[in-house]
Order: C-alpha cells, then sequence, then structure tokens
C-alpha cells in the first residue's frame, strides 16, 4: 500500500468530521431527525408533507454554507474528474442506490454507526466495497 | 426554534463537509483508490462524525421527544435485506464513478461548477426513478 503522504489532511478532515457529527447531533436532539441528506431529499421529493420545512432548512443550510464559507476565507479545491456520461450515470446509480438502500454516507455512515444499527452497518460496509471495487476497476484493470 | 435548528445543522455539516475534503470529488476518489496513491484522510472524517454523534444519538435511542419537542423519529427497520445491499452497493458504484455522495453534492451545487448541477439533476431523475418504481410496485 502506497499512501499519499504530501496529500494526507488527518486535522482538517477528523475536525470536520466532528462538524458533521455536531450538525448530526444538533439535528437528533432538537428535531429529532436523522440527517441522511438522500433521505432528506427524498422525503421531499415524495411531497411527505411531514416536517417538510425544516428538512427543507436543512437542505437550504448545506446550501448556503459555503457562501457562507467564502466571506471569510477561499473556498477548498471542488475538482472533478468525471465528464458528462460520467456524472449523469454516477448521479442516477446514487439516487436510486441510496433510496433503495435507504440511506447514504451520512444516513447510514455517520447517523446510523452512530446508534449501532446493524442495517446501517452492513450498508457501509456494501457502498464502501463496491466503492473501492468501482475505483480499483476503473483506474488499474480499464485505465479510464 | 425547530427550523432555525434546522438550518443551523445544515449549515454545520456543509461547513464540515468542505472543511473535511468531502466536497472535493478528486479527494473522495483518491481516498476509494487504495490500490493507487491512497489518501487516507477521508476514513478520519468518520471517526470524528460518530465520535460526537455517538453520545447524542445514544440518548436519543431513549426518548420520545425532541428537546424541541418533536417526536423523536428514528428509523424502526430491522432486517437486512436484498434491497439494502443491492442499494447500497449500487450506490457505491455511483460513489466511486465520480467521488460524490449526497451531502457534498448539495453543499458544492451552488459553488459554480456545471458538473455539481449536472450530478444533482441526475441524482434526482435516481431518485425520481426509484419513487415510480416504487408506485408501481404498491400503487
Amino acid at each position: 500500500m502506497n499512501v499519499d503522504w504530501l496529500n494526507f489532511t488527518p486535522w482538517s478532515s477528523l475536525a470536520g468530521g466532528a462538524l458533521i457529527g455536531l450538525a448530526a447531533s444538533l439535528f437528533v436532539v432538537g428535531n429529532g431527525r436523522i440527517a441522511g441528506i438522500s433521505g432528506l431529499i427524498g422525503s421531499l421529493l415524495q411531497r411527505n408533507r411531514e416536517g417538510a420545512s425544516e428538512k427543507a432548512l436543512f437542505i437550504l443550510g448545506l446550501l448556503v454554507a459555503p457562501l457562507l464559507w467564502g466571506l471569510f476565507k477561499a473556498l477548498p479545491p471542488i475538482e472533478f474528474q468525471s465528464g458528462w456520461s460520467g456524472l449523469i450515470l454516477a448521479g442516477l446509480l446514487v439516487g436510486l442506490g441510496t433510496r433503495y438502500g435507504s440511506g447514504c454516507t451520512s444516513g447510514h455512515g455517520v447517523c446510523g454507526i452512530s446508534r449501532l444499527s446493524p442495517r446501517s452497518m452492513l450498508a457501509t460496509a456494501c457502498f464502501m466495497l463496491s466503492g473501492f471495487l468501482t475505483v480499483f476497476v476503473l483506474r488499474h484493470l480499464t485505465g479510464v | 426554534m425547530l427550523k432555525l435548528n434546522a438550518f443551523l445543522a445544515g449549515l454545520l455539516f456543509g461547513v464540515g463537509l468542505l472543511l473535511a475534503g468531502m466536497a472535493n470529488p478528486t479527494k473522495v476518489l483518491a481516498f476509494l483508490d487504495v490500490a493507487g496513491a491512497w489518501d487516507p484522510s477521508l476514513a478520519l472524517v468518520m471517526v470524528g462524525a460518530i465520535a460526537i454523534a455517538i453520545g447524542p444519538l445514544t440518548w436519543a435511542r431513549r426518548q420520545r421527544r425532541s428537546v424541541l419537542g418533536n417526536p423523536m423519529q428514528l428509523p424502526a427497520r430491522k432486517e437486512l435485506d436484498r434491497r439494502l445491499v443491492g442499494g447500497s452497493l449500487l450506490f457505491g458504484v455511483g460513489w466511486g464513478i465520480a467521488g460524490i455522495c449526497p451531502g457534498p453534492a448539495v453543499t458544492i451545487l451552488l459553488t459554480g461548477h456545471w458538473q455539481a448541477i449536472v450530478f444533482v439533476l441526475a441524482m434526482l431523475a435516481g431518485m425520481g426513478i426509484f419513487t415510480l418504481l416504487e408506485t408501481r410496485r404498491n400503487p
């Protein structure tokens, strides 16, 4: 295994993770809801009226975050590796998969594991595994 | 208060994603590329998040109401079924292709990158297809 120490950012990643954990805690303790992004968007898409304004405001907070950040300092790098077709295929799979799997990195990976849910642990293991395998196939087997 | 708290939680979540490096698809793909020049940073995002969230979520499991008075709505499903596994595997493939998951996708939507807009539209379409298939299954 070949670790890329130059791009390793342990402190900012740990601190960012802590903020994510704090945000998820704030949402569950205050609003009694799981901060799972795919679930929140899916619920809004299905016109589920229950808590729609709270869910929409959480999403609005996400949208505003980089704008607020930009007032104080330059945004961190946001660099893409995919073109049109890759983005569309990936988006479709992420949308479909997270709805069938009832969650994504936030709902299963952070909130689910934190409440020791076996479903979320299994889901997290599955998407991590297929994520690793997909990158392996694309980068090292097919050379795309 | 419920609305303000929801907005602040979302805002904090987004700032956390930006700081952590999760909002940079290149960094996410470098984390998923264990056989290449591997950047393990993002494993620490999960460590940091769970370390903070595990206490409050454990507390929440024992409550019937939230501090601000909402009913506590934690997922009740327990079954480890094919939908969970299949859906999560599919999500991981999409995540591995572009390096973007739903939270970061929303967070970078208004940062002026056309790629984020294309990805989010496709993701919404994927979720729409799910809803369509589900209503056909259980009309």
